[in-house]
């Protein structure tokens, strides 16, 4: 199994470990609900190292990003970052990624832990047709921290040279963090305002250490436990359960993410097919009465009715909201709508659920 | 971590504590752990009566669902109503305050000693 360069500093702070996309992940340091509150209330700090580093760089870098990309990489400016999907021809979602706009012509592509291969080798197929660029995957080059919450912009700042008022979200600079060259970003998977920051690995242990030191008891470590409760209950699809290949943007409410006026590119031609139709399913927002959770897989059912109109892609009981929340894919020719009650058949027992909108929670800002 | 001396145990993580005919049942701190913080809990009612590794509750975790099983035949005589607004009582005292159900036996299976139960858990 793969682990971050921060391993060690996991495993002295006592880490509960999972295998996540084939990475020995911390899954919580002590509790994943003081984790969740931490970053909702104050500040955490996690360890994504896992997630994938592609480097695009050349002279038609963006040019290529346009035609194996769903959205319009050319109307990035310089620093700018952009939530987008890589999809095969036939639309379905091959990884969700942020693309972060380095320079001219030199991109940095994050994807997901563990379709960093798969993404690797769709931009491949499509650089095969001639594209003046190289592709490098950094992924072991960077340790990837993020620091979120309503904290994280004051316990950064004590450490780095630029001021983080002028960094706008999902932007990207480079800076100097206790005199080590970093990229920070202003985006993340929470939630709550806060950073991502690209570390080279050779420094990430002492930046790490002094992320905690500055953020003293403001600052939690947190494990995957509490990234995941903060993603749900901000909405975030999850990659293998909200999104998948089987599955295009549309299904999954992504659709503004595919620019079709862009010009030809990949999937365009099945996408604009799929845009056009009625779907048969859709991603909607639910949440439960009571304590217990639906959870991914379990079935949905209009109230009384016997058969399935759906099933959950992920679901807990809200640590923030206190109400089980869940995100579902259920047939989208049957009139749902905020509002509609529903059922979760919660291990044999029916719980009432209806539909609401969609971030569950939305921090203040 | 250390397994209570004075409690036997079930291969299903589940400690007992015998007083006469009555036996508290609760899980293991290991068992706790692997659950992480305990979110919700479904226990028997007073009156039900319980079989030998049944599925007699649930306890929920933000991430997990963990099945409680019935560590004996009887009769449950008291839940642990304190659980329904701190669940996360079964993480911080999973031996103490965060017992779960107290059942009035009609026979007694072969349990693990705390010796045999931390072998099982690898420890």
């Amino acid at each position: 199994m793969l682990t971050t360069p921060l391993n060690d500093e996991h495993v002295s702070l006592a880490a509960t470990f999972t295998d996540f996309g084939g990475w020995n992940m911390p899954v919580r340091y002590g509790s994943d609900l003081d984790e969740h509150h931490a970053v909702r209330n104050s500040a955490g700090l996690f360890d994504i190292s896992h997630m994938g580093e592609l480097r695009i760089v050349g002279e038609e870098a963006t040019k290529f990003l346009d035609k194996v990309l769903v959205s319009d990489i050319s109307k990035l400016s310089i620093g700018q970052a952009k939530y987008t999907m890589i999809c095969s021809q036939d639309g379905g979602i091959i990884d969700d990624l942020i693309v972060y706009k380095m320079a001219a012509e030199d991109y940095l592509v994050v994807a997901n832990a563990s379709n960093r291969h798969a993404v690797l080798v769709a931009m491949q197929d499509m650089a095969d047709y001639g594209f003046k660029i190289d592709i490098f995957d950094e992924t072991e080059d960077w340790a990837l921290v993020a620091i979120q919450g309503p904290k994280a912009k004051d316990i950064l700042g004590k450490l780095v040279d630029v001021d983080l008022n002028t960094l706008k979200y999902y932007s990207i600079a480079k800076a100097n963090l206790d005199g080590v060259p970093v990229l920070l970003a202003r985006t993340g998977y929470t939630g709550e305002d806060g950073f991502e920051v690209f570390i080279p690995v050779l420094e990430c242990v002492s930046i790490w250490r002094k992320l905690l030191a500055a953020g003293g008891s403001d600052l939690l470590p947190c494990g995957l436990a509490a990234r995941d409760t903060l993603r749900l209950e901000a909405g975030m699809p999850l990659y293998g359960h909200e999104l998948a290949r089987s599955l295009t943007p549309f299904e999954a409410n992504l659709g503004r993410v595919v620019a079709f006026d862009k010009g030809d590119f990949n999937s365009r031609t099945e996408l604009l097919k799929v845009s056009s139709q009625p779907l048969e399913v859709k991603l909607f927002g639910i949440k439960g009465e009571g304590k217990r959770a639906a959870r991914a897989d379990y079935e949905i059912f209009l109230p009384g009715g016997d058969s399935s109109i759906g099933k959950v892609t992920s679901g807990v009981l809200s640590p923030t909201l206190g109400y089980p929340v869940a995100m579902a894919y259920l047939k989208a020719d049957l009139d749902l709508g905020i509002g509609t009650k529903l059922e979760a058949d919660v291990r044999g027992t029916r719980v009432p659920y209806e539909i609401v909108k969609l971030p569950f929670y939305k921090a203040e800002r | 971590m250390a397994n209570p001396e004075n409690l036997q145990y079930t291969k299903e993580h589940e400690w007992v504590l015998i007083d006469g005919d009555v036996a508290t049942v609760g899980i293991t701190q290991y068992a706790a752990d692997a659950l992480g913080e305990i979110v919700y809990v479904d226990l028997p009612k007073p009156g039900s009566s319980t079989s030998y590794m049944k599925i007699c509750g649930e306890i929920e975790s933000t991430k997990s669902v963990g099945e409680l099983y019935a560590p004996m035949d009887g009769e449950v005589i008291e839940a642990n109503a304190a659980l329904g607004a701190a669940p996360e009582a079964i993480n911080q005292d999973p031996y103490g305050a965060g017992w779960l159900i107290k059942i009035k036996y009609t026979q007694l299976p072969e349990l693990l000693t705390a010796a045999q139960y931390a072998q099982l858990t690898g420890e």
